[in-house]
């Protein structure tokens, strides 16, 4: 078959991968263009608790004034720098990959997933925290404040969630970069790896401010 | 494969149904057309499903009085048939058979954007049709498929597994209508511009978008319903705090835009049927493009018409009409094309042109009454009313389910490389049609009598038209089974093969042989004109 001859794979391990029905080029912008919808996405599935979030305020304004000062603001400003030091490192990694420094690559996606691992701790003394109290789901506080709770557990539950899908697609790139995989010809997984970690990121930088200063 | 020039080869023995064998090769092909296939089959043996709860909930209801079943069975069953019609057959349907067979083909590319996740989206649409179920396995919702709470909130029967399965199954749709997005941007063939895409193509690219922007938003909100249900966390629950209106809202914000997923394609298609058999280009093609678009996006700012009458401001009210009003406006703008098109044609009455003509009538009956159901006094009548029922069939069933029959039976050929028995097609057709208008037409009557929907049981005065309906819903039901037997008989059995191009059509996909090559072309093909300039010298391709 005609489309079916680039011999390149084998011997250039550092170049794209063969796929047989798009040149490297528009494979690259494929997967990237897929990514950004995909982001649109999940800002979409977020926007309803921040619509629930923006009714609810509204309607028990006291009682979610009066429970975001219950939250401890400063372990959340830790974890947006954690978050922000995080989202630095997978960006430089991406810079790297672009240069094919592979050992690079594979140092800052370790650290953005230590931040990441960081992150989760901080979050679940936050949590242990809430509960002590009975704060948490199925505590006998947990409607003290109307839906504040149940919203602020939902919203930050869901988000820390996709910070463990986070670790889980970049230490699947890190592996891609121990093996000396990427060069400036090919570094697709390392760019569209860290567009989701900003992401992740950037909800949070919404989701802080929000739950923990705005109250 | 032999070596050849770029058009067709004739005769070849080669093609994407047979190049690999054996089950493990359709379980693990990325290739968009096997795909296609397992979405058909899979999607066929739910519309039977959900048609045998169809007529469960008919025969319940042909005469006054309890007849099969108690009424609290019923819920169950007319929950069952509007859940598995709705999230399991029609939502993907037409996208997920036609647009994953004919894409790649129609754009003049070897595949979708991303085959591997094309075949995830299958996975993870049999993922969420298990889900379904083992909720009807344990204990069938009797919620209705719209999941109101606060009564999903405490029912006892599966809510968690069902809109589990609904949130699994919208993940699916996302990734098909992502994949389409990247695909219909990325991966078009030298020479075909927007403007020169057929208008089916631009059907799916509608539809994609608001599979990709509108699901999130009803994933999340039955995640929440779950989150209800597992920690009580109370955000629809008005015994705690929180507020069943704004689910309503959540989910008519995906919901309405829904009905376009079902009927957008199908617009697109009856724009492919209808030039090929009156031999004349599409009337108005770039209208009809925007108007696909306009629905998409007017679309979504309508979606409170479904709460006009539960309890939302005057205000929001009359906002939410009057945009439902102008949908009515790129809807009325295809119907005219499509009449356009055919006038001083030389019609061929084929079956899919049958199944097209019968399209465009019955969707005028549902874009018409839809205009009653945007009146804010009337629709506080009609509003939970059989009308309803009424009007959202001939949308649905009249537009979604005709035109992916119409499809079926137009690309048949091409899918297949094969012919179905022609007397027979057009047999079940006239039997769909008679059986469908029978069903839904009386309906509209009961609505305006006052006959509410959902119910068990209804007056004696309602019997006559009860009665119309289930006799209409047989033979409704005979009539499909003839036409998917039919051509289950062609592509199974007989040994009737199909040329490569049976109607002179000009599509990409009529440039390759049938069935199609594994990667559809021998060549990227070049595209010098739209594919409807039929009647022109140039429709001798
Ligand atoms: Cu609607």
């Amino acid at each position: 078959m005609s489309h079916g001859e680039h011999a390149h794979t084998l011997d250039d391990p550092q170049g794209p991968p063969h796929i047989h029905h798009m040149d490297p080029p528009t494979a690259y912008h494929a997967a990237k263009f897929g990514m950004w919808l995909f982001l649109a996405t999940e800002l979409l599935l977020f926007g309803v608790m921040f619509a629930a979030f923006a009714v609810f305020r509204w309607k028990y304004f006291h009682e979610f004034h009066e429970a975001s000062s219950h939250l401890n603001w400063k372990l959340g400003a830790l974890n947006t720098a954690v978050l922000l030091i995080s989202s630095y490192y997978a960006a430089i990694a991406v810079d790297h990959a672009q240069h094919g420094r592979n050992k690079q690559v594979l140092k800052s996606l370790l650290i953005t997933i230590g931040c990441a691992v960081g992150f989760l701790i901080i979050k679940t003394i936050e949590y242990s925290e809430k509960y002590h109290h009975g704060y948490f789901i199925g505590g006998e506080n947990f409607h003290e404040f109307k839906t504040f709770l149940p919203l602020y557990f939902c919203m930050t539950g869901i988000h820390a969630l996709h910070v463990i899908i986070g670790m889980g697609l970049l230490g699947w790139v890190a592996t891609l970069a121990a093996k000396n995989r990427f060069s400036s010809r090919y570094y697709t997984p390392v760019e569209v790896g860290a567009l989701y970690w900003h992401l992740v990121d950037l909800i949070w930088i919404y989701l802080f401010p929000l739950l923990y200063l705005v109250g | 494969m032999s070596a050849s020039s770029t058009t067709a080869i004739a005769g070849s023995e080669t093609n994407y149904l047979n190049c690999e064998r054996g089950i493990w090769s359709w379980l693990t092909t990325v290739d968009h057309k096997r795909i296609a296939l397992m979405y058909l089959y899979t999607l066929t043996l739910f519309f039977f499903v959900g048609g045998i709860a169809a007529l469960a909930v008919r025969t319940e209801l042909a005469f006054p009085g309890g007849q099969i079943m108690s009424a609290d069975t019923y819920n169950r069953w007319f929950t069952a048939h509007g859940v598995i019609m709705i999230f399991l057959f029609i939502v993907p349907g037409i996208p997920a058979v036609m647009g994953n067979f004919l894409l790649p083909l129609m754009i003049g590319a070897y595949d979708v954007a991303f085959p591997k996740l094309n075949l995830l989206s299958l996975y993870v649409y049999w993922l969420g049709a298990a889900m379904a179920l083992v909720s009807l396995g344990i204990h069938p919702v009797d919620t209705g498929w719209t999941f109101y709470g606060p009564y999903s909130i405490k029912t006892g029967s599966a809510v968690v597994w069902m809109t589990g399965a609904a949130f699994v199954l919208g993940f699916s749709s996302i990734l098909t209508g992502l994949n389409f997005i990247v695909t219909i941007h990325k991966l078009r063939c030298p020479g075909m511009t927007w403007w020169r895409l057929p208008v089916f193509v631009w059907a799916l690219y509608a539809t994609s978008a608001i599979q990709v922007l509108a699901t999130p938003v009803v994933g999340m909100t039955l995640m929440l319903l779950i989150f209800e249900r597992a920690f009580g966390v109370g955000v629809f629950n008005p015994a705690l705090g929180g507020d069943p209106v704004l689910f309503e809202h959540f989910f008519w914000f995906y919901s309405h835009p829904v009905v376009y997923i079902m009927v957008l394609p199908a617009f697109g298609v009856i724009g492919e049927i209808i030039p090929v058999f009156s031999r004349k280009p599409l009337f108005g093609y770039r209208a009809v493009v925007v108007s696909s678009m306009g629905i998409a996006l007017v679309g979504f700012v309508v979606w409170a018409h479904h709460m006009l009458v539960s309890g939302i401001s005057d205000f929001s009210a009359q906002f939410f009409s009057i945009v439902t009003f102008l949908v009515a406006i790129p809807t009325a703008v295809k119907v005219f094309n499509w009449v356009s098109t055919m006038y001083k044609g030389s019609i061929t009455f084929s079956t899919p042109m049958l199944y097209a003509m019968a399209f465009v009538f019955l969707f005028m009956i549902a874009g018409t009454t839809g205009i009653y159901l945007a009146t804010l006094a009337v629709d506080v009548f009609y509003h939970d009313t059989y009308f309803v029922v009424a009007h959202f069939h001939y949308t649905i069933q009249g537009g979604a389910v005709i035109g992916l029959i119409a499809a079926l039976h137009y690309w048949f050929p091409k899918m297949f490389g094969k012919m179905y028995n022609d007397l027979i097609a057009r047999a079940a057709w006239f039997l769909i049609i008679l059986g469908f208008n029978l069903t839904f037409l009386p309906q509209f009557v009961l609505g305006m009598q006052g006959m509410p929907r959902r119910y068990y049981d209804y007056l004696p005065q309602f019997a006559d038209l009860h009665l119309a309906s289930t006799i209409g819903a047989y033979i409704n039901a005979f009539g499909y089974s003839l036409a998917l037997l039919n051509l289950f008989w062609a592509m199974a059995v007989s040994k009737k093969k199909a040329p490569s191009n049976p109607y002179d059509a000009l599509g990409l996909e009529w440039r390759t042989q049938s069935p199609p090559i594994k990667d559809n072309f021998e060549t990227i093909p070049t595209v010098d004109d739209t594919p409807y300039a039929y009647g022109t010298p140039v429709a001798s391709h």
